[in-house]
């Protein structure tokens, strides 16, 4: 009996490797904030960005079918990391997309290597994903704090800004851009006079900005993101900081925190994004269906991520015909990355996807269009210098 | 200049006045809270979202009608106070002979359902809301610069909470007191407890609004506002002693400077400070600073 039903499934193998392709069945989830500071940046959004992958990937013609699940880790890495056990162990989730908020992205990234899954980070930003804590098993897709602090650290260093003052988040993403900006502030010959770190979330920061005034910095670096940052900068108006000659560093700002403040208070902003709707006509066809379909609302740079990394990861599991995740990684390696949101680009062995990045400037009221034309280009950072070199990283995988 | 504990006056002068601005919401929302649970027995956890509903509806007053800062003052606590009515006849009316336990559930999930919608309709990244025009600039003390409109939330948050603690000395305020004690016996007197009891709810959140519209130009108008607020106020209120009007007004401000000494001193501590301080509290006087004994 059990002999004939081996050999009945070794049939039935046989047939459909040489037959038809076979049927593979993928589950993936999307983890990330969809009640707190940063679910207007990931969210819903998201969610909606991983199904038109879906969709213009035209998965169920290609024998894939796609099944996508989402949740809400609340900011809280004991809340992710349970979530992503649960789906791996009991809900059969081959691979999680976005998970911002760096603590839950690290801890996300230990249960999936624990469980040799797939976890593909689009909002979170610490560097350490890809460095010290780097995994196999975990790739890095949007946006870094060592790329941040190379585009906008480095444009207020140009313009003269050489004395810093960080007001920082009090968790592993405040503290990981801090110390990318400070080791770039100090190799172009700048001091960091001193920082402040807040309770993440926060509200009111007019405590930290008058630390900030009173330390004479030219330059006051947030680093920190979202409802953090739309109120720091908020403030720092209400306090007279920029009228005072000091000037605002916001190392990471997403075009959902510039559509809260208004331009009145953001213009001038100097901000580094992987991703921006109006960059050229391929961004801006995805993005009107995109806004279609979240009542109006244009994508982030997070939601784009999302986008890309779910595509990259259809693209081989179409390829190498599997979902196992040691083989789909490798494949995913060795592809090039090519979308039409990012361009072609690369993910390097320690798990960073490389591609262009942008430094752009906030618009005056008076020169933008109208709603969600917010950002003038500065400059193309391209890929071969937005990242940190492969060899600088700490990542055990990199030899 | 001089120092005091190695820390140069001016940024403590500077920190003590903030800690005092945001000490004015904290007096002002547990003002609130605490003449709702002295007079209903009830532990309104909807606070929160009535003080963020105070702001949205300072903005939706300015974007859909044009109608401005000074008019929402007046407005919004009314509207929103209003609400507070009709929520306590429809809803909370019905548990006032119920543990205080029930109270608190219908509020917490009314709070939830609250900025549920919100979020739904305005995402969380919140709404720009300017400071009105005839308070922009500010003024510089010498140790600090100090925006005209914090001086203006000072001012105002401690007329209303006089006015507040002048009003509990009055008739109203003894009537208000005895029909807590004995419902039924006050109502012998003709007076109308649950019409009373009804108002003072709608009063409670009126205050809520207002402390609303005061927050709308300095904070980011967002649907979690509240959220992050009311667990403060709460700590608050315990450490005041439930139900003490006094109490939670000197706790507020209170609160608010060492909370301003903490973020000077120790940053990473200050969203814990008042907890602990809080945790202290209890173990030395269960019923508060201000409270009497159950």
């Amino acid at each position: 009996m059990k002999l004939s039903a081996i050999l009945l499934a070794g049939l039935f193998a046989g047939a459909f490797t040489t037959g038809a392709r076979a049927e593979i069945d993928v589950k993936i989830g999307i983890l990330n904030d969809r009640s707190g500071v940063y679910a207007d940046l990931s969210g819903e959004g998201s969610v909606i960005a991983a199904r038109m992958a879906v969709e213009d990937f035209k998965a169920t013609d290609k024998g894939i079918r796609v099944n996508i699940v989402s949740a809400d880790h609340q900011n809280k890495p004991d809340v992710g990391s349970s979530i992503a056990r649960q789906w791996y162990d009991q809900e059969g989730v081959d691979a999680i997309f976005d998970v911002p908020t760096s603590s839950v992205a690290l801890a996300v990234s230990q249960v999936t290597r624990e469980k040799n899954k797939i976890f593909i980070d689009s909002g979170a930003g610490a560097a350490d994903l890809t460095g010290k804590q780097c995994s196999p098993n975990t790739i890095h897709w949007t946006y870094d704090t060592w790329a941040l602090a190379n585009g906008t650290g480095g444009a207020m260093v140009k313009q003269g800004g050489d004395t810093w003052f960080f007001i920082t988040a009090d968790y592993a993403f405040g503290h990981a851009l801090e110390r990318d900006t400070t080791a770039l502030v100090e190799k172009s010959g700048g001091k960091v006079l001193g920082s402040v770190k807040h309770p993440f979330p926060g509200s009111d920061f007019s405590s930290f900005l008058l630390q900030a005034q009173a330390s004479g910095a030219k330059v006051i670096g947030l680093a920190n993101a979202g409802g953090d940052t739309i109120n720091t900068i908020k403030q720092a108006a209400e306090f007279g900081i920029t009228q005072g000659g000091q000037k605002l560093a916001g190392l990471l700002i997403f075009i959902t925190d510039i559509h809260a403040l208004g331009l009145q208070v953001a213009q001038g902003l100097v901000l580094t994004e992987a991703f921006y709707w109006d960059l050229n006509d391929a961004t801006r066809a995805w993005s009107k269906r995109f806004a279609e379909r979240s009542d109006g609302k244009m994508p982030s740079m997070v939601h784009a991520g999302v986008y890309a990394s779910v595509l990259h990861y259809l693209k081989a599991i179409e390829a190498t015909n599997s979902k196992d995740a040691s083989v789909v990684m490798a494949k995913m390696k060795e592809m090039p990355t090519d979308d039409p949101l990012f361009g072609k680009g690369q993910v390097r062995i320690d798990g960073r996807v490389t591609h262009d990045m942008y430094l752009f400037e906030v618009k005056k009221p008076e020169e933008s269009k109208g709603d969600w034309d917010y950002y003038k280009l500065l400059a193309t950072i391209p890929a071969a210098e937005a990242f940190r070199p492969l060899n600088e990283g700490g990542c055990p995988l990199v030899k | 200049m001089f120092t005091i504990l190695g820390i140069p006056s001016q940024a403590l002068f500077g920190q003590l006045l903030l800690g005092l601005i945001n000490g004015s919401f904290y007096a002002l929302l547990s003002l609130g809270l605490a003449i709702i649970f002295g007079l209903l027995n009830i532990i309104n956890f909807a606070h929160g979202a009535q003080y963020m509903m105070g702001a949205f509806l300072t903005w939706m007053l300015l974007s859909y009608f044009g109608v401005g800062y000074w008019w929402a003052l007046l407005l919004v606590p009314v509207l929103v106070g209003i609400f507070g009515l009709v929520l306590e006849r429809l809803l909370i009316s019905r548990l006032h002979h119920l543990d205080h336990l029930y109270g608190l559930l219908l509020t917490f999930g009314l709070a939830l359902i609250i900025q549920g919608l919100f979020r739904i309709r305005y995402g969380v990244s919140g709404l720009p809301y300017g400071i009105p025009l005839t308070l922009a600039g500010g003024q510089n003390l010498g140790f600090m610069f100090l925006p005209n409109y914090r001086l203006w939330v000072i001012l105002l948050s401690l007329s209303v909470c006089l006015a507040t603690w002048l009003v509990e000395k009055t008739k109203l305020g003894a009537y208000l007191r005895a029909a807590t004690e004995n419902p039924t016996l006050v109502q012998a007197f003709g007076i109308n407890v649950p019409r009373l009891i009804t108002l003072t709810y709608g009063g409670g959140v009126g205050l809520a609004a207002l402390a609303g519209v005061m927050a709308a130009p300095i904070y980011s108008v967002n649907p979690n506002m509240g959220a992050d607020m009311i667990i403060t106020v709460f700590a608050v209120v315990v450490i005041g002693g439930m139900g003490s009007i006094a109490g939670s007004i000197v706790t507020g401000f209170a609160l608010g400077l060492i909370e301003g000494l903490t973020k000077l001193l120790y940053p990473e501590a200050s969203s814990t400070v008042i907890f602990i301080i809080m945790a202290i509290v209890l173990l030395l006087k269960p019923a508060g600073l201000f409270g009497r004994r159950v």
